[in-house]
């Protein structure tokens, strides 16, 4: 009762924001096609291309092979960390929008939903247009690899949730350049996107092991290539969902609290 | 709950308090359905702390607040269907157009587009932006966004309307034609709370009202009743050379019910101005220039306070 009665509020938030994207979604979907193309062209065929002799420490792949369903995963961090921060902190601070939407009968719990249900859209196009390039470069194994769309929006969701939450602390956007520098950087280098974590020093292996955009790559990667370990798959999808759970729980406390002075 | 009275907001000992900081102290004040009900004060007096514990959007420290008969702790949702807000400093989205910011208001509200879209016309031409309607709101003058905000507060039809100052920061032809646009609303029927630091606006738009200053209200009356109450029909307004400003202990003695010395002025309270001039020649007192006119709230403000308004 209470939850659906939450639903069709939190619909407008994202009717809001589609509203706004209907501008631009050509070139947002052009932008999603562009930028892995070039990246697996450069780093999958360009490089890669020397790392021949390697394949073993990719698991016996091509490094494109290795590298795509990765960047796929990192892509899915990189734009849900870009939606939950300037545009988040713009809403709350700067253009007052969640003000004027909390001066109807719309509450914060409808905000949350309805931004994380337009981060969930914008990612299962990312994806979907991602599986295409991969597709392209013939790095899509078979149709499970569709699967990666869900765990793409899975994956966005905790990183969206989690940085809403943060969001809703701030005063300025300070913050957002310590963020940026120190959390999503140095996962998008060393969370088994490019390269194994066993090139790591084993103490940095372990940091890395516990980091969600890791588990985030081993099932994506999993899915694209059909390679899946049922041993530990269910707990990569295990800790995405708790990281998920927990992100909303707190933005949905945060915001309301940063709204309610 | 009892029919205690046919009030639309009703507070007793109202409070609200920032950390140690108290912004509103214990008000008490009963807006009547029907009219306009004004809330004049300088700056941090607490105005908009008060109005946006009416409109539910900051929790009421302590006291009591009923709004439509309904308690903003439990019913915010219910009592936020039936209220217009327009916001002190504008929140209308910049991203969307003129049209599509009432459109998707009304979604908020769960208004059928089909409805959303009709009412967004009406308002349009009723604030006068029918033209603008397909425009983005970021290059509208703050006259435009002024109105368009004010259409957007009409969308749900309410029975109460809040406007935090609607007119500051526009130019006099801007504020004639929202003030002549929020008597119009008023004779629809609708319910007007104001809050404004010009005390000519309180005077033109406001049935009742209560002075606030310091948290705090002083006065709350008719502007009629309140110039009645605190002041004197006229006031004779001096401005005396600077070289006398220091001698003239006692030389206006006696002209006036109530002298008021200001940096740049000296105001008598009199019920008679022209009188109180031909004695205050009659005494030859050097004068550069005189004055007389009618009281008005901003004298009330000074009774009260002993400060002016508009700093
Ligand atoms: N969120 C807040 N946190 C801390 N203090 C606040 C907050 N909001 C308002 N205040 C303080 O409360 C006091 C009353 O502010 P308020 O905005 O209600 O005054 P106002 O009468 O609307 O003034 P103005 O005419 O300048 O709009 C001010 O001293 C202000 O600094
Ligand atoms: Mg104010």
């Amino acid at each position: 009762m209470q939850r659906s009665g939450s639903l069709a509020p939190a619909a407008r938030v994202f009717l809001r924001n589609w509203l706004v994207y209907r501008r631009i979604w050509y070139r947002s979907l052009f932008f999603g096609f562009l930028q892995p193309f070039m990246f697996l062209t450069a780093m999958g065929v360009g490089l890669g291309g020397l790392l021949v002799a390697s394949r073993a420490a990719f698991g016996g792949l091509d490094y494109i092979h290795f590298l795509g369903p990765g960047l796929l995963a990192a892509t899915a961090m990189q734009v849900a960390t870009f939606e939950s921060t300037y545009p988040i902190m713009n809403k709350i601070m700067w253009g007052r929008n969640y003000e004027a939407m909390l001066s109807t009968p719309l509450g914060t719990r409808h905000i949350v939903l309805g931004e994380l249900g337009w981060i969930g859209f914008r990612l299962a196009t990312v994806a979907a247009i991602f599986l295409v390039v991969l597709t392209i470069f013939r790095i899509t194994a078979t149709p499970i690899a569709l699967l990666a769309v869900p765990v793409t929006v899975l994956t966005g969701w905790g990183f969206s949730a989690s940085l809403i939450a943060f969001t809703a602390t701030q005063r300025n956007d300070l913050g957002f350049s310590w963020i940026f520098r120190f959390v999503i950087n140095p996962l998008f280098l060393f969370s088994g996107t490019f390269f194994p974590l066993t090139q790591l020093p084993a103490p940095l292996q372990v940091a890395a092991w516990a980091t969600p955009l890791f588990h985030a790559a081993e099932l994506i990667r999993g899915l694209i290539l059909n390679r899946l370990d049922p041993a530990t798959a269910p707990l990569h999808l295990l800790y995405l969902v708790v990281f998920a759970a927990v992100g909303v729980a707190l933005a949905d406390r945060n915001l309301a609290r940063r709204m309610r002075a | 709950m009892p029919a205690a009275s046919d009030a639309l907001v009703r507070a007793r000992s109202l409070t609200k308090r920032f950390n140690a900081f108290t912004a509103v102290d214990g008000i008490d004040f009963e807006v009547p359905a029907g009219g306009s009900f004004g809330f004049l004060g300088p700056n941090g007096a607490g105005k908009t702390s008060t109005m946006r514990m009416i409109a539910c959007a900051s929790p009421v420290t302590s006291g009591e607040l009923r709004v439509i008969g309904m308690d903003p702790r439990t019913d915010a949702r219910e009592i936020k269907a039936r209220l217009g807000v327009v916001p002190q400093i504008d929140n209308l989205d910049q991203e969307l157009t003129v049209r599509e910011n009432l459109e998707m208001y009304a979604r908020y509200f769960d208004i059928p587009a089909a409805v959303a879209r009709q009412r967004a016309s009406e308002l349009l031409e009723f604030v006068q932006l029918a033209e603008r309607a397909k425009d983005q709101v970021e290059p509208l003058s703050g006259g435009m966004k002024r109105r368009l905000t004010i259409a957007r507060a009409l969308i749900n039809e309410p029975e109460l309307v809040i406007l935090d100052e609607p007119t500051t920061g526009l130019d006099p032809q801007a504020r004639h034609l929202l003030w002549e646009r929020l008597y119009q609303l008023k004779r629809r029927g609708a319910t007007l709370i104001i809050t404004t630091h010009y005390m000519d606006e309180a005077e033109q738009l406001c049935d009742r009202l209560v002075v606030m200053d310091k948290a705090r209200i002083v006065a709350e009356g008719s502007p009629r009743q309140l110039i009645d109450q605190y002041s004197t029909r006229e006031v004779l307004e001096l401005r005396l050379p600077d070289a006398d400003r220091g001698r003239r202990n006692g030389q206006l003695d006696g002209l006036a019910d109530r002298i008021e010395e200001l940096p740049d002025r000296t105001l008598l309270y009199t019920d008679d101005g022209e009188r109180a001039l031909d004695a205050v020649h009659a005494r030859q007192i050097p004068v550069e220039s005189a004055l007389v006119r009618r009281s008005s709230l901003e004298d009330v403000f000074l009774r009260l306070t002993g400060r002016t308004l508009v700093e």
